[in-house]
C-alpha cells in the first residue's frame, strides 16, 4: 500500500493538474494579500475561494484520475495484492498531493506576509484544515462515483451535479425552508441542515471562529452555544469526519463486490 | 491652630481669604489619625466659603452640602462610602466639587445611590473628580444649569440588573457634560427629560448596556464623543432636534449591539461621525426629517438598518466602506433620499469625469432584504448561492425597493 501511495503521490505531483492548482492558489492568495494587506480580511475572502474550489478540484480531478488509472489498477490487481490496499494507495496519493498543492499555494504567501507572528494564526490554521478536510471528503466521493459508474460521461455528470448540489443548490433549498417555515422555531432544524452538508458545516464553523457570528442574530447565538459546548464541538468534528468516513465505507464495500 | 477644635481630635485650619472679604477657607485633614470631619467643616462654613480636603481616606456618613461651597480635594483626598451609603448629596445652588476621589458606595435595590447626587439645585460644577466602584457615579435630579467636567468614572458592572449609570440626569435641563470618561457601568451617560444640553468630548467605554442613552430629551448637542465597546452601543429615543457631530462609534460588537440606535427621532442632524466595526452602524426606527451627512461607515455588519416607518430623511456624502451589508430595510417602498454617497462596492463607471458614477447604485442587496425578513437566513452569509442570488437581483430588482438607489454615487471617498 505504501509503495502504491508513494508511486501515485509522486506521479500526481508531477501532473499538470497539481501544478495548475498550486499556481492558482499561489496567485489567488498573493493577489488577495497584496490588495488587502489585511490578513484577517484575506482569510475571509480566501474562505470563499476554498469553500468553492477545494471541493470542485477534488471531485473533478478525483474522477479524472480514477478513470485514467483504471488500466494501472487492473494491472496491479492482477498481482497478489489486496484490493483495498491498492485503492487506499491511490486514494491517499490523490488526496495528499492535492492537499499539498493547496497547502503550499496558501501557506507560502501567508508565511511571507508574516502569519506566524500575527494573531490570525489560528484562523489560518482552521482555513487550512477546512481545505484539507474538503479535499479528503470530495476525493473519496469522486472515487465512489467513478467506481460505481463505468460510463465516464455519467461519472463526470454525476460528480459535477453533486458538487453543484452541495455548493449551490443545497443552500437554495436551505433558504427556501427557512423562508417557508419562518413562523416556526428553526434553530434546531438549521443546525441539522448545516451538519448534513460538509461545505455548510465548515463554512459556519469558520464564520463563528471569525466572530462574524454577531451578524447571525438569534440563531447565531444558538449555534455559538451549541458549538461552544463540548458535545457540540464533538458532534461537528464527528460530522465532518463522518463525511470522510462514510464515502470511504461505501467505496470499499462496492470495491469488494466489484467485478473487474 | 485653635485649641478648642483640636481637642475633638480634628485639625482645622482657619484662614482668612485675602481675595474675598467674606469667604473663608476651611482645611480638613487627617493628621491626628482619627475620624473624618468634612461634614463638620461644612456645617461650620458659611455660604461662599471654600473647604479644602487634604490627603487621606475619609470614611464618613453621607456628606450633606446644603449651602454654596467650593469643596476642593488635594491630591490623594479619598472619600469612601464603605459600601454602605451615598457619598455627597448636594441640595444647594452653586456648589463646586473638585479634585476628589470618591469610591465604594455599594449597590442598592432600594435607592439610586451615587457618588455625587445633585438634587433640585442649579449652577453646580462637578469637576476633575475620580469616581471608582460606585453604583451611580454622578446623579442629577431636577437640577438645571449644572456642569459636569473632566471626571473619570470607573465602574465594575457585570450585569444590567444590578448596576447603575456613570452619569445620570433626570429632568435636568441645560447641562454641560464635557470631557468625562465613563467606564464599565450600566449606561455611560444617561439622560431622561434633559433639554438644551451639551455633551462634548466624553469617552464612554465598556458599559454593560449603552454608552449613551437618552430619551425624551430635545435640542441637545452631542459632539466629539467616543463610544467604544459598549454592550449595545448608543440609544437615542423619542427626541427632536438633536445634533450629533464628530462622534466615534467604535466596535460595539455583539449579537444585539449597534453603534447608534435611533427611535422616534425628528429633525436631527447626524454629521461627520465615524462608525467602525459595529454589528449595526445606525439602526433607525421611525426617524423623520433627519440629515445624515458626511459620516463614515466602515467594517460594520450592517452600515444602516432602516425600518419602513422612517421617512423624509436625507443621506448624503457618507462613506460606506467594507460593510457586510450597506443598507438593509424591510420596506418595499423608499421614502428617504440617498444621494452622492461613496460606496466601496460600487462598480460603475464615470464617463464624463464629474466624480459621480453614471450608473445608479443599489445599496440594498436581496440577501439583506431576506435577512431582515427571516433572521435565521443570516446563517447563509458568504454562501456561494447568496452571491448568485444577489447578482441576479442586482440586474433585475424585484424584491428590493426599486427606488432605493443612489443616483449619483461618488467615485472617490469623501474626506
Amino acid at each position: 500500500m505504501i509503495k502504491i501511495f508513494k508511486y501515485s503521490f509522486y506521479d500526481l505531483l508531477k501532473s499538470r493538474w497539481s501544478v495548475i492548482s498550486l499556481l492558482f492558489y499561489l496567485a489567488a492568495t498573493f493577489g488577495l494579500l497584496y490588495l488587502n494587506m489585511d490578513l484577517s480580511k484575506s482569510i475571509i475572502s480566501l474562505m470563499n475561494i476554498v469553500l468553492f474550489l477545494a471541493p470542485l478540484t477534488a471531485i473533478m480531478f478525483g474522477v479524472i484520475y480514477f478513470y485514467n488509472s483504471r488500466d494501472f489498477m487492473e494491472l496491479l490487481l492482477a498481482q497478489p495484492l489486496k484490493r483495498s490496499s491498492v485503492l487506499w494507495g491511490l486514494y491517499l496519493g490523490l488526496a495528499t498531493s492535492l492537499s499539498l498543492s493547496f497547502l503550499i499555494g496558501m501557506g507560502v504567501p501567508f508565511l511571507s506576509y508574516g502569519i506566524l507572528v500575527s494573531g490570525e494564526i489560528w484562523n489560518f490554521m482552521l482555513l487550512i484544515f477546512i481545505g484539507v478536510l474538503l479535499t479528503f471528503i470530495f476525493s473519496a466521493i469522486a472515487f465512489l462515483i467513478a467506481l460505481r459508474n463505468e460510463n465516464k460521461t455519467k461519472g463526470f455528470g454525476l460528480s459535477l451535479l453533486l458538487w453543484l448540489f452541495t455548493a449551490l443548490m443545497y443552500d437554495g433549498i436551505f433558504l427556501l425552508i427557512l423562508i417557508v417555515f419562518q413562523d416556526y422555531p428553526l434553530e434546531k432544524l438549521s443546525l441539522a441542515l448545516t451538519l448534513l452538508n460538509p461545505i455548510d458545516l465548515l463554512r459556519i464553523s469558520m464564520m463563528l471562529k471569525l466572530d462574524v457570528s454577531a451578524l447571525f442574530g438569534f440563531s447565531g447565538a444558538v449555534f455559538n452555544k451549541f458549538l461552544g459546548q463540548s458535545t457540540g464541538i464533538l458532534l461537528s468534528i464527528g460530522c465532518a469526519l463522518l463525511w470522510v468516513v462514510a464515502p470511504l465505507g461505501f467505496l470499499f464495500r462496492s470495491l469488494a463486490k466489484k467485478d473487474f | 491652630m485653635i485649641p478648642s477644635i483640636k481637642h475633638i481630635g480634628l485639625t482645622f485650619t482657619f484662614l482668612c481669604s485675602s481675595l474675598l472679604a467674606e469667604a473663608k477657607v476651611w482645611t480638613v485633614s487627617q493628621q491626628a489619625g482619627k475620624g473624618t470631619s468634612i461634614q463638620q467643616a461644612i456645617d461650620k462654613a458659611e455660604a461662599g466659603d471654600t473647604i479644602t480636603i487634604k490627603e487621606g481616606v475619609y470614611r464618613e456618613s453621607t456628606i450633606q452640602v446644603n449651602k454654596k461651597l467650593l469643596i476642593r480635594g488635594e491630591k490623594g483626598a479619598v472619600l469612601d462610602g464603605q459600601g454602605q451609603h451615598e457619598i455627597i448629596t448636594i441640595t444647594a445652588d452653586g456648589v463646586v466639587v473638585q479634585g476628589l476621589t470618591l469610591q465604594n458606595t455599594g449597590m442598592s435595590y432600594m435607592e439610586d445611590r451615587a457618588a455625587i447626587n445633585i438634587s433640585k439645585s442649579r449652577l453646580c460644577t462637578i469637576k476633575d473628580n475620580v469616581i471608582k466602584n460606585t453604583f451611580f457615579g454622578i446623579y442629577l435630579e431636577e437640577s438645571h444649569n449644572n456642569r459636569i467636567l473632566n471626571n473619570k468614572i470607573y465602574g465594575e458592572a457585570e450585569m444590567e440588573a444590578n448596576s447603575g449609570n456613570a452619569i445620570h440626569l433626570w429632568y435636568s435641563d441645560t447641562a454641560t457634560i464635557v470631557g468625562n470618561q465613563a467606564f464599565n457601568h450600566r449606561d455611560g451617560i444617561y439622560l431622561e427629560f434633559v433639554n438644551n444640553s451639551r455633551i462634548e468630548n466624553n469617552i464612554s467605554r465598556g458599559n454593560v448596556r449603552y454608552g449613551l442613552h437618552f430619551m425624551f430629551s430635545d435640542h441637545n448637542q452631542y459632539i466629539r464623543n467616543t463610544f467604544e465597546e459598549n454592550g449595545a452601543g448608543v440609544a437615542v429615543m423619542f427626541s427632536r432636534e438633536i445634533i450629533m457631530e464628530h462622534n466615534k462609534f467604535l466596535h460595539n460588537w455583539g449579537t444585539a449591539s449597534y453603534g447608534l440606535l435611533l427611535k422616534e427621532i425628528y429633525d436631527s442632524k447626524i454629521e461627520n461621525n465615524t462608525f467602525d466595526q459595529n454589528t449595526v452602524g445606525i439602526y433607525a426606527e421611525s426617524i423623520t426629517r433627519c440629515h445624515v451627512f458626511s459620516n463614515t461607515f466602515s467594517r460594520n455588519g450592517w452600515a444602516l438598518r432602516m425600518s419602513g416607518s422612517s421617512m423624509d430623511n436625507v443621506f448624503k456624502k457618507n462613506n460606506f466602506m467594507s460593510n457586510t451589508f450597506d443598507i438593509s430595510t424591510n420596506a418595499r417602498e423608499n421614502h428617504n433620499v440617498y444621494s452622492q454617497n461613496y460606496w466601496s462596492e460600487y462598480s460603475g463607471y464615470d464617463l464624463d469625469r464629474d466624480g459621480k458614477g453614471d450608473v445608479p447604485y443599489r445599496p440594498v442587496k436581496l440577501f439583506s432584504y431576506v435577512v431582515s425578513e427571516v433572521d435565521a437566513s443570516a446563517l447563509l452569509l458568504r454562501s456561494f448561492f447568496i452571491d448568485v442570488l444577489n447578482y441576479a437581483e442586482k440586474i433585475v430588482p424585484s424584491l428590493t425597493p426599486a427606488t432605493l438607489l443612489d443616483d449619483q454615487p461618488l467615485m472617490k471617498p469623501v474626506l
